[in-house]
This record gives C-alpha cells, sequence and structure tokens, in this order.
C-alpha cells in the first residue's frame, strides 16, 4: 500500500458534483457516412435499441430540472431520426440552446426551415476535405460534398449559426488553407480546425491517419495566420494531435464535471469515447431519473475530482487543470484509466507515443477501415 | 463576409443564436451562444439588455451615464469596446447596417 494513504488521505469520497453545463445527445448511430475516424463505439448500437420521441422528450425536461444550458443533437446523423424537429421544439421550449451536429448531405430546404421554426440556434457542419474527390473518400459517400456546401446555404438564409468542422489528419492536412477560404465563401461564423483524436475507429485506423510533425507545425502556423487576418469574420477554433503534445488535453473540462453524453439507447457517460473502457457500467435513462444518475453513477464517480490519481498526477500542480487527461486515453495506451494519459510529457510512456507518431506517420499505409455495423470495412 | 464595425450610430442588437437567459439553477444571467455559455456581469447584463434593436450606442451609452459616474468618456469607451468584442464574435447584427 501506498504510504502517502495515511499522510496525504485525500477526501473519503469524491467530490460532489457540480451542476453539468451541456450535454451531447447521440440520437442514432445510424449514418449514410463511413468516415474512418468517427466518435461512435466501434460497437455501434442497433436502431431497435434507440430510446423514443417519448423517451427523449422526458430526458430533455430533466436535463434542463438538472441545470443543463446547452443540448448538442448528435449521432451517428441525426436527420435519420424523423422526430428531430419535434426533439429541438421540446429543447427550446425547455429553455435548452440547440445545437445540431450533422454531416448535412440529408438536409432539404424544408427540413431547414423547420428545425429554424423549431428555435434551433446553431448547426454544426463536418467537412471531411476541401475538394469533392478527397472529401467523398474519406466520408465513402458519393456526392456529400456538393451537398454540404448547398445546405450551409440554406442553414445561413433561416439565419440559423454556422460551424464548420473539419476534421483533420495526415490525409487531408495539405487541403486546410483552402478549408479556410471555403468557411469564409459559405459564411461560417466559426470553424473547428480539429486533429483527430485517436479513441475506437480513429485508434483502429490511427497509422493511416497521424500526421507528420511537419504537417502538424504547418498546419498550426495556417491556423494562427488566418485567425489573426479574419479577426471578425471568421472565429477559428484549434484542436492539436495530443501525440505529439507536451500536456494533456483538459478532456471533457474533467470527468463527470460539467458535460456528459447520452448514447442512443440511453447511457449516461462521461464522453463518448468511454465504453472504450472496459469493466465500467453505466448508467441508463431508462433505469433511473437523470440527477439521480449524475449523482450517484458509480462510473461518473469513479474518476470525478483528483482523489483517485496515482502518482506523477497526484502530486502535480497541474492536476486540477487538466485533471490528468483523457482516461480513455490512459486505459487504451497504458492499459489503465486511472494512469497518467500519456500524451502527458510527465507519463513514463511519452516519449514512445511521441516516436510512434512519427514513425507511423513517415511509413503507415493509407488505406482506411470504413465505420460499419460490422466492425469496419476495409477500403477497397 | 465582413467585419462588422460599430459606432455611436449603430444600433446594436443580440443574434438570433445570441440567448441571453436567467438560469435559476444557478441564479444568474447566461449568455448562450455556439459551443460556449458566457456568464456577464450586471453591467454587462445591463447593456446586453439595452441591444433592443432600437437605441443607438450613443443612446445606451447616455442611459448609462446617467446611471453611473465615471470621468468624461470612460463609458462610451468601455461600451463600444465590450460590443465591438461580441459583434467579433458574431453575436450581435446592428440593425442600422440591416
Amino acid at each position: 500500500m501506498d504510504d502517502r494513504a495515511f499522510t496525504e488521505p485525500g477526501p473519503a469520497r469524491p467530490t460532489a458534483p457540480g451542476l453539468p453545463m451541456a450535454v451531447l445527445a447521440e440520437l442514432t448511430h445510424r449514418c449514410p457516412l463511413q468516415c474512418p475516424y468517427c466518435s461512435n463505439p466501434v460497437e455501434l448500437e442497433a436502431a431497435s435499441r434507440e430510446l423514443s420521441r417519448d423517451e427523449w422528450q422526458r430526458v430533455i425536461g430533466e436535463l434542463a430540472a438538472l441545470g443543463v444550458l446547452q443540448i448538442h443533437f448528435s449521432g451517428g446523423e441525426p436527420l435519420v431520426r424523423r422526430d428531430l424537429v419535434d426533439l429541438v421544439a421540446h429543447a427550446d421550449g425547455a429553455g435548452l440552446y440547440t445545437n445540431l451536429i450533422t454531416s448535412a448531405v440529408m438536409f432539404t430546404p424544408a427540413k431547414v426551415a423547420e428545425l429554424a421554426e423549431a428555435g434551433l440556434a446553431h448547426v454544426q457542419v463536418s467537412l471531411q476535405g476541401a475538394s469533392a474527390a478527397l472529401a467523398e473518400r474519406i466520408g465513402g459517400f458519393r456526392g456529400g460534398h456538393a451537398r454540404k456546401i448547398e445546405a450551409a446555404g440554406w442553414v445561413r438564409e433561416a439565419g440559423m449559426a454556422l460551424t464548420l468542422n473539419a476534421v483533420m489528419h495526415r490525409q487531408n492536412l495539405d487541403e486546410l488553407p483552402r478549408i479556410i477560404e471555403m468557411a469564409v465563401e459559405m459564411g461560417a461564423q466559426r470553424l473547428e480546425v480539429a486533429h483527430v483524436q485517436y479513441y475506437g475507429w480513429a485508434l483502429k485506423n490511427r497509422a493511416a491517419l497521424m500526421p507528420t510533425l511537419a504537417q502538424l507545425d504547418e498546419a498550426t502556423r495556417t491556423v494562427e495566420e488566418a485567425q489573426a487576418r479574419l479577426a471578425g469574420v471568421l472565429a477559428i477554433d484549434y484542436v492539436i494531435p495530443d501525440y505529439y503534445a507536451v500536456r494533456p488535453k483538459t478532456c471533457m473540462g474533467g470527468w463527470g464535471r460539467q458535460f456528459f453524453n447520452i448514447s442512443p439507447s440511453g447511457k449516461v457517460l462521461p464522453c463518448h469515447a468511454a465504453e472504450t473502457i472496459t469493466g465500467l457500467r453505466f448508467d441508463s435513462v431508462r433505469e433511473a431519473p437523470l440527477a439521480e444518475i449524475w449523482q450517484r453513477s458509480e462510473a461518473l464517480n469513479l474518476y470525478r475530482g483528483t482523489a483517485w490519481m496515482q502518482e506523477p498526477c497526484r502530486s502535480c500542480i497541474h492536476a486540477e487543470e487538466d485533471f490528468g487527461g483523457c482516461r480513455c486515453q490512459a486505459f487504451a495506451l497504458a492499459g489503465d484509466a486511472a494512469a497518467t494519459d500519456p500524451a502527458c510529457a510527465k507519463s513514463p510512456l511519452h516519449a514512445g507515443l511521441f516516436s510512434l507518431a512519427g514513425a507511423e506517420a513517415e511509413a503507415g499505409s493509407d488505406r482506411f477501415l470504413y465505420r460499419n455495423f460490422s466492425g469496419g470495412a476495409p477500403e477497397g | 463576409m465582413s467585419r462588422l464595425h460599430l459606432s455611436a450610430e449603430s444600433v446594436p442588437a443580440l443574434a438570433r443564436h445570441a440567448r441571453l437567459r436567467f438560469d435559476r439553477n444557478r441564479e444568474r444571467w447566461v449568455l448562450l451562444v455556439p459551443e460556449r455559455v458566457m456568464t456577464p456581469d450586471e453591467i454587462c447584463v445591463e447593456i446586453l439588455q439595452a441591444c433592443d434593436g432600437r437605441a443607438t450606442v450613443g443612446g445606451l451609452t447616455a442611459m448609462l451615464e446617467q446611471k453611473y459616474r465615471a470621468e468624461p468618456g470612460v463609458i462610451a469607451r468601455e461600451v463600444l469596446a465590450l460590443l465591438q468584442d461580441l459583434a467579433d464574435r458574431g453575436y450581435l447584427i446592428d440593425r442600422e447596417a440591416a
């Protein structure tokens, strides 16, 4: 046993949770696209397991009562759900700020108008690349690129805020300057330039996606130049690939602290990747009231606060800032969800991770494993 | 798209996607915007409530000058800086320019 347990016992119970700010509502895992870095779990939930409209409406009421301010309707592709407009209207009526995270390929002018009428505030459209050929190869969906561009116009005409989310990796980073110009032309207020984070599908495709360090440096320069040039026109948020970072990301603002995720079948997760940590049991909104789950869920309480930490996190001055980084990444790479995230320079695994990233970026095959319901389809 | 430059003649209003609400659970005002929750202080709330699409920046500055004491020009400068910052983030529109 660690002697420190006697001299610095820490709180006997996890710190009581505060009020959650935002929730990611994954309405479905169905999606016409097959992006190889999809943030959904590798074992996708079947349509037959999805929460019904009535169940979601009850949950939305509970979210507002619990203190949640923003709801992000996500998927899979949330436009697959025929009751999406009803759910948006219900959330807006409950006082929640509504955001739709979509590939936009299923939009029609009528659907955009109905969603605007229902109170939808913000639409976030994914971009797989700047050129149709590359974007459609990555998404595995022919014709999708032009549809996105057209749909983004409808969103702007309806008066909703538009964010473009560009997921970046070795095979599309060279198109980044053009993606930034597209965001301006499409009238977006925000652009998220988000390097792939490696969980689930992306971890399976890591060798095909990992950027080189030179690409990363070039991307950072491009983003910084554009941020200065486009001040007041386009806000650019930038997420770096943490295998090349020194400090880990403050994943989800801390486990079970401000955000959570509801899976298509109603499981309450601290983040969309948490099911990659095997052995955790997540409560479902089908079994218990949401407020009770937020307070008492064993899985949510497990890594709340800092009392669960080991060294070097436990005595680290950044413990309350980054909460030791990402638990899913610690589990995937160190085999222990309570370990320091190997993205942190203080992790004994950090140097190995850095060189692994460089090696995969140089020598990895470009061939994707596409996301689907049967464990993935290798690129033909 | 080009940058919105505010002046004393501008008529600011919150954009459709920037929603000022009283958060009953936390008992404070919040400005809800894409991907963020902003927590304006008391004076900022007063300014945002005055951005009703009718008052000019000059008009709402005069209203604040009646209510709060400050060196000449300070309130005008601070109000314009606050509103320009919000406009740069895309949270304000100018009814005059529209």
